[in-house]
Protein backbone atom coordinates (compact mmCIF):
# COMPACT_ATOMS: atom_id res chain seq x y z
CA UNK A 1 0.00 0.00 0.00
CA UNK A 2 1.48 3.48 -0.79
CA UNK A 3 1.55 6.47 1.20
CA UNK A 4 -1.23 7.89 -1.04
CA UNK A 5 -3.47 4.90 -1.11
CA UNK A 6 -3.61 5.13 2.28
CA UNK A 7 -3.96 9.27 3.08
CA UNK A 8 -7.06 8.84 0.58
CA UNK A 9 -8.37 6.45 2.99
CA UNK A 10 -7.66 8.27 6.08
CA UNK A 11 -9.22 11.21 4.07
CA UNK A 12 -12.71 9.47 3.21
CA UNK A 13 -12.95 7.96 6.90
CA UNK A 14 -12.16 11.55 8.23
CA UNK A 15 -15.32 12.90 5.94
CA UNK A 16 -17.61 10.01 6.78
CA UNK A 17 -17.07 10.78 10.55
CA UNK A 18 -17.15 14.75 10.73
CA UNK A 19 -20.04 14.19 8.46
CA UNK A 20 -21.57 12.03 10.76
CA UNK A 21 -20.90 14.35 14.01
CA UNK A 22 -22.63 17.16 11.87
CA UNK A 23 -25.41 16.00 11.06
CA UNK A 24 -26.30 14.76 15.03
CA UNK A 25 -25.19 18.02 16.41
CA UNK A 26 -27.44 19.96 13.43
CA UNK A 27 -30.30 17.71 14.42
CA UNK A 28 -29.57 18.22 17.72
CA UNK A 29 -29.57 22.04 16.92
CA UNK A 30 -32.42 22.21 15.20
CA UNK A 31 -34.43 21.17 17.98
CA UNK A 32 -32.80 22.95 20.78
CA UNK A 33 -33.70 25.77 18.89
CA UNK A 34 -37.01 24.94 18.11
CA UNK A 35 -37.64 23.50 22.17
CA UNK A 36 -35.96 26.60 23.57
CA UNK A 37 -34.67 29.23 20.92
CA UNK A 38 -36.74 31.98 22.38
CA UNK A 39 -35.28 31.82 26.28
CA UNK A 40 -32.60 33.59 27.10
CA UNK A 41 -29.54 32.51 26.74
CA UNK A 42 -26.82 32.84 29.13
CA UNK A 43 -23.29 31.45 29.74
CA UNK A 44 -22.24 33.98 32.50
CA UNK A 45 -22.54 31.55 34.93
CA UNK A 46 -20.12 28.58 35.29
CA UNK A 47 -22.22 25.32 36.36
CA UNK A 48 -19.94 22.52 36.81
CA UNK A 49 -22.29 19.86 37.20
CA UNK A 50 -22.88 19.41 33.35
CA UNK A 51 -19.85 16.79 32.56
CA UNK A 52 -18.96 14.88 29.57
CA UNK A 53 -20.26 11.69 28.86
CA UNK A 54 -21.90 11.01 32.47
CA UNK A 55 -24.01 13.90 32.10
CA UNK A 56 -26.01 12.05 28.60
CA UNK A 57 -28.69 10.98 30.82
CA UNK A 58 -29.54 14.06 32.57
CA UNK A 59 -29.54 16.60 29.73
CA UNK A 60 -32.69 17.64 28.10
CA UNK A 61 -33.02 15.91 24.96
CA UNK A 62 -31.92 18.09 22.64
CA UNK A 63 -28.55 19.03 24.44
CA UNK A 64 -28.11 15.42 25.13
CA UNK A 65 -27.95 14.79 21.10
CA UNK A 66 -25.78 17.56 20.37
CA UNK A 67 -23.47 16.36 23.29
CA UNK A 68 -23.92 12.67 21.31
CA UNK A 69 -22.41 14.52 18.22
CA UNK A 70 -19.60 16.36 20.01
CA UNK A 71 -18.14 13.39 21.43
CA UNK A 72 -18.49 11.61 17.94
CA UNK A 73 -16.22 15.04 16.77
CA UNK A 74 -13.86 14.62 19.75
CA UNK A 75 -13.62 10.91 18.51
CA UNK A 76 -12.62 11.48 15.12
CA UNK A 77 -8.53 12.31 15.47
CA UNK A 78 -8.18 9.29 17.87
CA UNK A 79 -9.43 7.08 14.90
CA UNK A 80 -7.23 9.42 12.78
CA UNK A 81 -4.28 8.15 14.57
CA UNK A 82 -5.60 4.68 14.92
CA UNK A 83 -6.20 4.17 10.88
CA UNK A 84 -2.72 5.62 10.61
CA UNK A 85 -1.25 2.49 12.62
CA UNK A 86 -3.17 0.62 10.24
CA UNK A 87 -1.80 1.95 7.61
CA UNK A 88 2.05 2.13 9.01
CA UNK A 89 1.61 -1.64 9.76
CA UNK A 90 0.38 -2.41 6.30
CA UNK A 91 3.18 -0.59 4.95
CA UNK A 92 5.93 -2.73 7.29
CA UNK A 93 7.45 0.46 8.06
CA UNK A 94 8.60 -0.25 11.93
CA UNK A 95 9.32 2.92 13.46
CA UNK A 96 6.45 4.52 12.37
CA UNK A 97 4.57 1.93 13.96
CA UNK A 98 6.66 2.50 16.59
CA UNK A 99 6.04 6.11 16.76
CA UNK A 100 2.01 6.12 16.07
CA UNK A 101 2.32 3.71 18.58
CA UNK A 102 3.98 6.26 20.78
CA UNK A 103 1.27 9.16 20.16
CA UNK A 104 -1.55 6.95 20.80
CA UNK A 105 -0.38 5.89 24.00
CA UNK A 106 0.09 9.51 25.32
CA UNK A 107 -3.47 10.17 24.33
CA UNK A 108 -4.93 7.13 26.07
CA UNK A 109 -2.96 8.60 29.08
CA UNK A 110 -4.18 11.50 29.24
CA UNK A 111 -8.06 10.66 28.29
CA UNK A 112 -7.89 8.29 30.80
CA UNK A 113 -6.44 10.29 33.55
CA UNK A 114 -9.31 12.13 32.85
CA UNK A 115 -11.73 9.76 34.02
CA UNK A 116 -10.09 8.64 36.92
CA UNK B 1 -29.98 37.97 23.89
CA UNK B 2 -32.48 34.91 23.29
CA UNK B 3 -31.18 31.60 22.44
CA UNK B 4 -31.97 31.78 18.64
CA UNK B 5 -29.91 35.10 18.03
CA UNK B 6 -27.04 34.00 20.53
CA UNK B 7 -26.72 31.23 18.17
CA UNK B 8 -27.04 32.74 15.29
CA UNK B 9 -23.98 35.83 15.78
CA UNK B 10 -21.93 32.49 17.71
CA UNK B 11 -22.17 30.81 14.33
CA UNK B 12 -21.15 33.68 12.37
CA UNK B 13 -18.03 34.46 13.92
CA UNK B 14 -17.22 30.51 14.25
CA UNK B 15 -17.19 30.68 10.70
CA UNK B 16 -14.72 33.18 10.46
CA UNK B 17 -12.59 31.51 13.09
CA UNK B 18 -12.76 28.22 11.20
CA UNK B 19 -11.83 29.96 8.08
CA UNK B 20 -8.56 31.63 8.96
CA UNK B 21 -7.90 28.57 11.33
CA UNK B 22 -8.09 26.29 8.27
CA UNK B 23 -5.66 28.34 6.41
CA UNK B 24 -3.63 29.34 8.87
CA UNK B 25 -2.91 25.95 10.60
CA UNK B 26 -3.49 27.75 13.80
CA UNK B 27 -7.44 26.32 14.76
CA UNK B 28 -10.41 28.52 15.55
CA UNK B 29 -9.86 29.49 19.12
CA UNK B 30 -8.16 32.81 18.65
CA UNK B 31 -11.00 34.10 17.59
CA UNK B 32 -13.78 32.11 19.09
CA UNK B 33 -12.77 32.57 22.75
CA UNK B 34 -12.18 36.91 22.90
CA UNK B 35 -15.53 36.49 20.77
CA UNK B 36 -17.23 34.50 23.36
CA UNK B 37 -15.49 35.98 26.88
CA UNK B 38 -14.88 39.64 26.46
CA UNK B 39 -18.37 40.36 23.69
CA UNK B 40 -20.88 38.19 25.07
CA UNK B 41 -19.94 37.53 28.54
CA UNK B 42 -19.72 33.97 28.33
CA UNK B 43 -17.89 32.52 31.64
CA UNK B 44 -14.22 31.48 30.98
CA UNK B 45 -14.18 27.67 31.59
CA UNK B 46 -17.58 27.35 28.81
CA UNK B 47 -15.42 29.96 26.32
CA UNK B 48 -12.13 27.34 26.78
CA UNK B 49 -14.57 23.95 26.08
CA UNK B 50 -16.02 25.82 23.21
CA UNK B 51 -12.26 26.95 21.71
CA UNK B 52 -11.02 22.90 21.89
CA UNK B 53 -14.40 22.23 20.06
CA UNK B 54 -13.56 24.54 17.47
CA UNK B 55 -9.86 23.39 17.34
CA UNK B 56 -10.82 19.63 16.63
CA UNK B 57 -13.92 21.08 14.31
CA UNK B 58 -11.03 22.49 12.55
CA UNK B 59 -8.58 19.84 12.54
CA UNK B 60 -11.43 17.66 11.49
CA UNK B 61 -13.10 19.67 8.70
CA UNK B 62 -10.25 21.11 6.59
CA UNK B 63 -7.73 17.81 7.26
CA UNK B 64 -10.25 15.99 4.78
CA UNK B 65 -9.65 18.02 2.16
CA UNK B 66 -6.04 18.52 2.93
CA UNK B 67 -4.77 15.20 2.95
CA UNK B 68 -6.76 14.61 -0.53
CA UNK B 69 -5.12 17.94 -1.57
CA UNK B 70 -1.89 16.14 -0.52
CA UNK B 71 -0.01 18.99 0.91
CA UNK B 72 0.09 17.69 4.76
CA UNK B 73 2.81 15.80 5.95
CA UNK B 74 1.89 12.53 7.51
CA UNK B 75 5.38 11.43 8.90
CA UNK B 76 6.84 14.72 10.02
CA UNK B 77 2.82 15.80 11.71
CA UNK B 78 3.02 11.89 13.53
CA UNK B 79 6.67 12.41 14.75
CA UNK B 80 6.33 15.47 16.09
CA UNK B 81 3.00 14.96 17.55
CA UNK B 82 5.09 13.29 20.33
CA UNK B 83 6.73 15.51 21.66
CA UNK B 84 3.65 18.08 21.63
CA UNK B 85 1.42 15.64 23.50
CA UNK B 86 3.79 14.94 25.76
CA UNK B 87 4.49 18.95 26.23
CA UNK B 88 0.93 18.97 26.58
CA UNK B 89 0.61 16.20 29.24
CA UNK B 90 3.91 17.76 31.55
CA UNK B 91 2.19 21.32 30.91
CA UNK B 92 -1.34 20.42 32.33
CA UNK B 93 0.87 19.38 35.25
CA UNK B 94 2.95 21.98 36.04
CA UNK B 95 -0.42 24.56 36.22
CA UNK B 96 -0.16 24.85 39.45
CA UNK B 97 3.74 25.65 39.59
CA UNK B 98 4.36 27.59 37.32
CA UNK B 99 3.75 31.68 37.06
CA UNK B 100 1.38 31.44 34.02
CA UNK B 101 0.59 35.32 33.63
CA UNK B 102 4.45 36.01 33.61
CA UNK B 103 4.88 32.86 31.15
CA UNK B 104 1.78 34.73 29.03
CA UNK B 105 3.79 38.09 28.38
CA UNK B 106 6.89 35.96 27.43
CA UNK B 107 5.47 34.14 25.27
CA UNK B 108 3.57 36.80 23.44
CA UNK B 109 6.55 38.98 23.03
CA UNK B 110 7.50 35.62 21.10
CA UNK B 111 4.88 35.36 19.10
CA UNK B 112 4.92 38.95 18.17
CA UNK B 113 8.22 38.36 16.96
CA UNK B 114 7.33 34.97 15.13
CA UNK B 115 4.93 37.17 13.20
CA UNK B 116 7.72 39.79 12.34
CA UNK B 117 9.79 37.24 10.48
CA UNK B 118 7.09 35.33 8.69
CA UNK B 119 5.83 38.85 7.19
CA UNK B 120 9.34 40.16 6.56
CA UNK B 121 10.27 36.53 4.92
CA UNK B 122 11.33 36.73 1.29
CA UNK B 123 9.44 33.83 -1.07
CA UNK B 124 10.99 30.85 -0.17
CA UNK B 125 13.62 28.71 -2.89
CA UNK B 126 13.53 24.56 -2.88
CA UNK B 127 16.57 23.06 -3.11
CA UNK B 128 18.86 24.93 -1.47
CA UNK B 129 18.38 23.35 2.03
CA UNK B 130 21.10 20.10 2.76
CA UNK B 131 18.82 17.15 4.14
CA UNK B 132 19.37 16.28 7.93
CA UNK B 133 20.42 12.58 7.87
CA UNK B 134 17.94 12.25 10.85
CA UNK B 135 14.91 13.31 8.45
CA UNK B 136 16.43 11.43 5.75
CA UNK B 137 16.26 7.93 8.40
CA UNK B 138 12.90 9.13 9.26
CA UNK B 139 11.48 9.50 6.08
CA UNK B 140 10.49 13.09 6.53
CA UNK B 141 11.12 14.60 3.45
CA UNK B 142 7.78 14.98 1.43
CA UNK B 143 6.20 16.16 -1.67
CA UNK B 144 2.94 19.09 -2.44
CA UNK B 145 1.70 19.53 -4.84
CA UNK B 146 3.15 22.45 -7.30
CA UNK B 147 2.18 24.10 -10.67
CA UNK B 148 3.81 21.50 -12.73
CA UNK B 149 3.33 18.07 -10.55
CA UNK B 150 4.75 17.28 -6.86
CA UNK B 151 7.24 19.15 -5.78
CA UNK B 152 10.36 17.66 -3.68
CA UNK B 153 11.83 19.28 -0.07
CA UNK B 154 13.57 18.37 2.32
CA UNK B 155 13.42 18.64 5.89
CA UNK B 156 16.29 20.20 8.34
CA UNK B 157 17.12 20.64 11.82
CA UNK B 158 14.97 17.71 13.00
CA UNK B 159 16.12 17.47 16.54
CA UNK B 160 15.82 21.65 16.89
CA UNK B 161 11.93 21.33 15.49
CA UNK B 162 11.35 18.47 17.25
CA UNK B 163 12.08 20.31 20.80
CA UNK B 164 10.19 23.53 19.80
CA UNK B 165 7.36 20.91 19.27
CA UNK B 166 7.71 20.37 22.92
CA UNK B 167 7.84 23.52 24.13
CA UNK B 168 4.61 24.48 21.68
CA UNK B 169 2.70 21.18 23.59
CA UNK B 170 3.66 22.52 27.23
CA UNK B 171 2.58 26.08 26.38
CA UNK B 172 -0.75 24.84 25.41
CA UNK B 173 -1.20 22.76 28.51
CA UNK B 174 0.34 25.34 30.67
CA UNK B 175 -1.91 28.68 28.70
CA UNK B 176 -5.23 27.05 27.40
CA UNK B 177 -3.85 28.33 23.76
CA UNK B 178 -1.08 29.13 21.43
CA UNK B 179 0.09 25.71 20.51
CA UNK B 180 -1.07 25.97 16.33
CA UNK B 181 1.36 29.12 16.15
CA UNK B 182 4.32 27.09 17.52
CA UNK B 183 3.94 24.29 15.33
CA UNK B 184 3.65 26.27 12.18
CA UNK B 185 6.85 28.50 13.23
CA UNK B 186 8.82 25.53 14.44
CA UNK B 187 8.31 23.63 10.88
CA UNK B 188 8.64 26.89 8.07
CA UNK B 189 11.54 28.69 10.50
CA UNK B 190 13.19 26.47 12.05
CA UNK B 191 12.94 22.98 9.86
CA UNK B 192 11.90 24.83 6.45
CA UNK B 193 9.45 22.53 5.62
CA UNK B 194 7.43 24.48 2.29
CA UNK B 195 4.28 26.90 4.17
CA UNK B 196 1.38 24.98 2.91
CA UNK B 197 3.11 21.97 4.23
CA UNK B 198 3.75 23.31 7.95
CA UNK B 199 0.27 25.04 8.17
CA UNK B 200 -1.60 22.09 6.98
CA UNK B 201 0.55 19.49 9.01
CA UNK B 202 0.09 22.08 12.11
CA UNK B 203 -4.26 21.42 10.80
CA UNK B 204 -3.25 17.58 11.84
CA UNK B 205 -1.31 17.82 14.54
CA UNK B 206 -3.70 20.48 16.56
CA UNK B 207 -6.52 18.12 16.59
CA UNK B 208 -4.72 15.25 18.19
CA UNK B 209 -3.54 17.49 20.71
CA UNK B 210 -6.94 18.93 21.31
CA UNK B 211 -8.41 15.17 21.54
CA UNK B 212 -5.27 14.98 24.14
CA UNK B 213 -6.75 17.22 26.56
CA UNK B 214 -10.47 16.76 25.83
CA UNK B 215 -10.28 14.30 28.52
CA UNK B 216 -9.94 16.90 31.08
CA UNK B 217 -12.37 19.61 29.75
CA UNK B 218 -15.24 17.28 29.89
CA UNK B 219 -14.51 15.60 33.24
CA UNK B 220 -14.64 19.34 34.60
CA UNK B 221 -17.38 20.35 33.07
CA UNK B 222 -16.33 23.31 30.16
CA UNK B 223 -18.09 21.96 27.31
CA UNK B 224 -21.40 22.82 26.88
CA UNK B 225 -23.71 21.63 24.54
CA UNK B 226 -25.74 24.64 23.77
CA UNK B 227 -22.86 27.10 23.18
CA UNK B 228 -20.72 24.31 21.51
CA UNK B 229 -23.37 23.60 19.03
CA UNK B 230 -22.87 27.18 17.19
CA UNK B 231 -19.33 27.13 17.36
CA UNK B 232 -19.02 23.73 16.04
CA UNK B 233 -21.28 23.93 13.14
CA UNK B 234 -20.22 27.43 12.10
CA UNK B 235 -16.10 26.61 12.27
CA UNK B 236 -16.80 23.32 10.35
CA UNK B 237 -18.46 25.56 7.39
CA UNK B 238 -15.62 28.37 7.38
CA UNK B 239 -13.09 25.28 7.70
CA UNK B 240 -14.56 23.57 4.48
CA UNK B 241 -14.53 27.00 2.79
CA UNK B 242 -10.72 27.91 3.99
CA UNK B 243 -9.63 24.55 2.85
CA UNK B 244 -11.08 24.72 -0.57
CA UNK B 245 -9.34 27.92 -0.79
CA UNK B 246 -5.84 27.39 0.09
CA UNK B 247 -4.56 25.62 -2.95
CA UNK B 248 -5.42 28.24 -5.12
CA UNK B 249 -3.80 30.95 -2.79
CA UNK B 250 -0.49 32.39 -3.11
CA UNK B 251 1.98 31.73 -0.30
CA UNK B 252 2.69 35.54 0.12
CA UNK B 253 -0.61 36.44 1.21
CA UNK B 254 -1.16 32.73 3.45
CA UNK B 255 2.26 34.32 5.09
CA UNK B 256 0.22 38.05 5.60
CA UNK B 257 -2.67 36.11 6.78
CA UNK B 258 -0.84 34.19 9.36
CA UNK B 259 1.20 37.00 10.34
CA UNK B 260 -1.72 39.05 11.12
CA UNK B 261 -3.77 36.74 13.04
CA UNK B 262 -0.67 35.48 15.06
CA UNK B 263 -0.10 39.19 15.62
CA UNK B 264 -3.56 38.70 17.34
CA UNK B 265 -2.66 36.11 19.32
CA UNK B 266 0.12 38.14 20.75
CA UNK B 267 -2.16 40.70 22.02
CA UNK B 268 -4.17 38.61 23.37
CA UNK B 269 -2.01 36.94 24.85
CA UNK B 270 -0.29 39.71 26.85
CA UNK B 271 -3.71 41.56 27.08
CA UNK B 272 -4.28 37.53 29.20
CA UNK B 273 -1.13 38.13 31.36
CA UNK B 274 -0.94 41.56 32.15
CA UNK B 275 -5.12 41.56 33.45
CA UNK B 276 -5.43 37.83 34.07
CA UNK B 277 -8.14 37.81 31.68
CA UNK B 278 -8.86 34.96 28.95
CA UNK B 279 -7.25 31.65 30.33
Amino acid sequence: MTDERLEQIIANLLRAGVALSAAVVAAGGVWYLASSGATVADYGQFHPEVRGPGSLGTLPGPLALIQTGLLLLIATPVVRVIFALVGFALERDRIYVGITLGVLMVLAYSILIAWL
Amino acid sequence: MNAAVFSAVVFAASTLAGFLGALTGLGGGVIVTPVLALLLGVDLHYAMGASLVSVIATSSGAAAAYVREGFSNIRAGMFLEIATTLGAVAGAHLTTAVPTSVLAIIFGAVLLYSAWNTFRKPSEGPGAISPDPLAVRLRLDGSEPGPSGRVHYHVTRVKAGFSLMFGAGLLSGLLGIGSGAMKVIAMDQVMKIPFKASTTTSNFMIGVTAAASAGIYLRRGYIEPGLAMPVMLGVLSGSLAGARLLPGTRTRALRLVFAAVVGLLAVEMIYNGIFGGLS
